[in-house]
């Protein structure tokens, strides 16, 4: 099967597509927690990060069974979370974000100094596991749960939150458990996009994992349409794809994505889709399919 | 021993006070994290070692001309990324800053390289001694030059027009353009203080440690930005006070054996006084407004 892909897809392009498909899963989880619930974070990582160093030693050390390792280090990411998010989502707005700025920092320190994750060495020699198919895959689930998520009753508490925390606890929404439980969530889905970026590049330093990785991931998704999942998707391919094709103007490369985001935001203050949603365009279509048969 | 230990602290302290200055300040108008001002003292730094490596200055013009070029450069990227955003929502402007400041690293990573440089020698090194004490006098310098900077900050926040303008634009950013406070002027001259006290932060401490990189305005900035919210964040003294305290913590945490969590000292103490005290020490409690 990998043989097949590698006759089809040029083994580079296969890792930029990977890379974007990691980092979409990861986006999702940043959606749901700002884009849908409204809470700032600035942290997200951090929980990248203890997904990846979870699923990496995993393997490489316990031999666990990549799948098995891969849901481990969610699950770890998660249960961070919701430990972090017990005291912290108490705080709104710009202090969430700078308080999960801070974890993110600590976790960053944290990793460069255990002996478990190599220090600021790294970890390396991680098994190659992730491969353009199963992050495929997961990257479907995970878009198939946020849609679900979305348009269930607990997606639609949480754009309550979003809309007016205190309005929706008169209604009876128990703001703080959904808060948490989104949380938990995103960060679930942060440990997985860890786990496979971890299998992809065999190779994980602390120093990937600080504030501006954190920054790019929301980027992805403010780009793309605050709570928009096709917009998630749009601004996750666009950003990443940017600094790749960005490549033959060399040193330049960062000056001019930043050049690029501020641009966007000033021309493209809503983001590229934002307000976009698969159902409105699958009506808007079934509307047009209607008014031209009619 | 714990006196001299109070001096490092104090003086690596006078310089995270005077970047969290620009935070603090930028916050309290606009509400907006501006993370590029990290990197406006990192640009403060390059322009304070051209100035003494290719013109031959001494310190106080080295550090007049820095403060003047990055007065000119943060008003200018107020001008050209933040001001057209002013309508928009809050998280495009975080962004936007985001970009601006990957722009000034690269931009001066492009022109400088990588590697750190060293800063050419504008001031002599003495030790000093009081008693059992040592510090050098560069030290000295660096707690001279802050607290004079912050005393004129004080000056022209409390007595002059546009410091008055500044605290009523603080207060309350709709009535007082109602009052006829010209907003974008506030905005601009907020901006021109803040970079101006950034980049002379950046000359300090460019001298202080003898090594001036691209990268140097963020882990710098970070912390600065944790010291504003120490302080609470909008809130002048506040800044001083978190620059300080956030200063101390971190010279004591080392001498007390906890060098390699070093960068860790100061997001767990700011975690911790954010649950205590959400909006920092000095801060007004939010309203939840219905």
């Amino acid at each position: 099967m990998s043989q097949w892909l590698a006759s089809v897809i040029d083994p580079y392009y296969q890792q930029v597509l990977m890379l974007v498909g990691i980092y979409i899963i990861a986006a999702l989880g940043l959606n749901l927690i700002t884009g849908l619930c409204g809470q700032l974070t600035f942290g997200h990582a951090a929980f990248l990060s203890i997904g990846a160093y979870t699923a990496a030693i995993l393997t490489r050390d316990f031999h666990v069974p990549f799948l098995a390792s891969l849901i481990l280090g969610g699950l770890m990411a998660a249960l961070f979370g919701v430990l972090l998010g017990i005291p912290v989502l108490k705080l709104t707005g710009d202090y969430l974000g700078i308080a999960t700025l801070g974890f993110g920092e600590i976790v960053r320190v944290a990793f460069t100094n255990m002996k478990i994750t190599g220090g600021a060495i790294g970890l390396a020699a991680i098994p190659r596991a992730s491969n353009l198919i199963n992050v495929t895959i997961f990257v479907i689930l995970a878009v198939a749960a946020v849609v679900l998520l979305e348009n269930s009753r607990f997606g639609r508490a949480l754009k309550a939150i979003r809309e007016d925390e205190i309005a929706a606890e008169a209604m009876g929404i128990n703001a703080m458990r959904y808060k948490i439980q989104a949380f938990g969530i995103g960060c679930f889905l942060a440990g997985i996009s860890g786990g496979f970026y971890a299998h992809m590049l065999q190779y994980l330093n602390p120093n990937d994992f600080g504030f501006l990785k954190s920054f790019e991931i929301l980027n992805f998704v403010v780009l793309g349409g605050l709570g928009s999942i096709p917009g998630t998707i749009v601004g996750t391919t666009v950003l990443t794809l940017a600094p790749e094709f960005l490549r033959f103007v060399q040193e330049y490369r960062m000056m001019i994505y930043g050049l690029l985001l501020v641009l966007m935001m000033i021309f493209r203050p809503n983001g590229l889709l934002g307000g976009v949603n698969f159902r409105r365009l699958l009506r808007r279509r079934k509307q047009k399919a209607a008014a031209l048969s009619s | 021993m714990l006196l001299q230990q109070i001096i490092n602290g104090l003086t690596l302290g006078a310089t995270y006070a005077l970047i969290a200055l620009g935070y603090t300040m930028v916050y309290g108008i606009i509400q907006l994290i501006n993370f590029a001002h990290g990197d406006i003292y990192m640009i403060g730094a390059f322009i304070g070692v051209a100035a003494v490596a290719l013109f031959h200055q001494n310190f106080f013009l080295t550090l007049a001309t820095a403060m003047l070029a990055c007065v000119v450069l943060g008003m200018t990227i107020e001008r050209v990324a933040y001001r057209p955003l002013r309508r928009a929502p809050r998280l495009n402007l975080l962004i936007t800053t985001i970009g601006v400041s990957i722009f000034l690293e690269t931009f001066m990573t492009v022109l400088k390289g990588p590697q750190p440089t060293g800063f050419p020698p504008v001031l002599k090194n003495v030790t000093l001694r009081v008693g059992t004490l040592e510090f050098s006098s560069i030290q000295l310098v660096i707690l001279l030059v802050s607290v004079a900077l912050m005393v004129g900050l004080q000056f022209i926040v409390k007595y002059t027009k546009i410091g008055k303008a500044m605290r009523a634009a603080s207060e309350d950013y709709d009535t007082a353009s109602l009052m006829g406070i010209n907003i974008n002027r506030v905005i601009s001259f907020t901006f021109a203080i803040g970079s101006a006290l950034a980049a002379a932060g950046g000359v300090l401490v460019g001298i202080y440690f003898n090594s001036v990189s691209p990268y140097m305005g963020v882990t710098a900035g970070l912390k600065a930005f944790v010291a504003a919210v120490l302080g609470g964040i909008g809130n002048i003294p506040g800044a001083m006070l978190g620059g300080l305290l956030l200063g101390l913590a971190e010279v004591f945490g080392v001498a007390a054996g906890f060098s390699t969590y070093k960068d860790a000292i100061a997001f767990t103490l700011l975690i911790i006084i954010l649950l205590v005290r959400p909006t920092g020490l000095l801060g007004r409690p939010i309203q939840r407004k219905v």
